[in-house]
């Protein structure tokens, strides 16, 4: 790995940035199903007994930065793709916190240069400090060269 | 018929293809919904201004599809995980569909992986990503 990518992992990773409080309103996480195409009855319908937020719910929600204080800018971020990992029901009406960390800084080399890739990872708790879910935004810079 | 438990899967079974609404009107209430009401993602004209062939799908919708299309081959499936890689932008108001294939079932577990691709009609990915489910044995 170069050491400059080394350096920055021991400084920036796995060090909580933020955290941030989202309410998760029924009216919303439906709307949010019914537009993604969902048909299951526990996305949709406020009276099932297991209803909770689609699993992807959580992507939406977007702390209150993306990158840490002092952050190299290597380049213009571009959105390389999103993961989400399930570990509890989201439940609407109630309250969670996200909690926001990079979990994971690498490069790729090609022709154009130098690739930096960023995982932002929120992690999300509820109000009893259960760990719900986690939702990874991973980013691509470009090296200015 | 739908999936109701892990026996009922085979590996290497193809999931019933999954057709997005992809209409404007239905990105641009989600992009709104969420928040993301830039005009890239909810005006054709000003998406061109900006270089992109129309406006554009927001990702976490493509990945939104993805999840619902699980579900409509396996009601019951509790996703676990999902990971996504937005290849090329997704336009609004062009035909695009979902293919998922089981790459692995882990009896032990419960758990089923797939691999899933946005396509659009001219059958370029857009959008791929891998899935792993949990179903009642």
């Amino acid at each position: 790995m170069d050491a400059d990518i080394e350096e920055i992992r021991g400084k920036f990773l796995n060090h909580d940035f933020d955290e941030k409080q989202f309410a998760i309103e029924p009216e919303t996480t439906i709307e949010y199903a019914r537009l993604c195409g969902e048909t299951a009855d526990r996305f949709l319908n406020t009276d099932h007994e297991e209803f909770q937020a689609p699993p992807t719910f959580v992507t939406s929600l977007s702390g209150s930065r993306m990158l840490p204080k002092g952050f190299p800018r290597f380049g213009i971020g571009m959105d390389a793709g999103k993961g989400i990992e399930c570990l509890k029901p989201i439940r609407p009406g109630s309250i969670v916190t996200g909690k926001t960390h990079l979990h994971d800084i690498y490069t790729k080399t090609g022709r154009s240069g130098r690739m930096i890739f960023v995982v932002t990872r929120i992690e999300f708790y509820d109000s009893e400090g259960n760990h719900l879910a986690n939702s990874d935004s991973r980013m691509v810079m470009k090296e200015r060269s | 018929m739908a999936i109701q438990k892990l026996d009922e899967v085979e590996f290497g079974v193809d999931l019933p293809t999954f057709v997005p609404d992809t209409s404007l009107a239905i990105t641009t209430k989600f992009a709104k919904l969420i928040g993301w009401d830039a005009p890239r993602f909810t005006d054709h004209e000003a998406a061109k201004k900006e270089g992109l062939a129309g406006a554009m799908v927001p990702g976490i919708l493509s990945q939104g599809y993805l999840v619902a299309m699980i579900h409509n081959w396996a009601p019951v499936a509790e996703v676990l995980v999902v990971d996504t890689v937005f290849r090329a932008p997704v336009i609004a108001d062009e035909a695009h569909r979902i293919n998922g294939v089981v790459t692995d079932i882990d009896e032990d577990e419960c758990k089923v992986e797939i691999d899933l691709t946005v396509a659009n009609e001219k059958g370029e990915t857009r959008v791929f990503g891998t899935a792993t489910v949990k179903l009642p044995r």
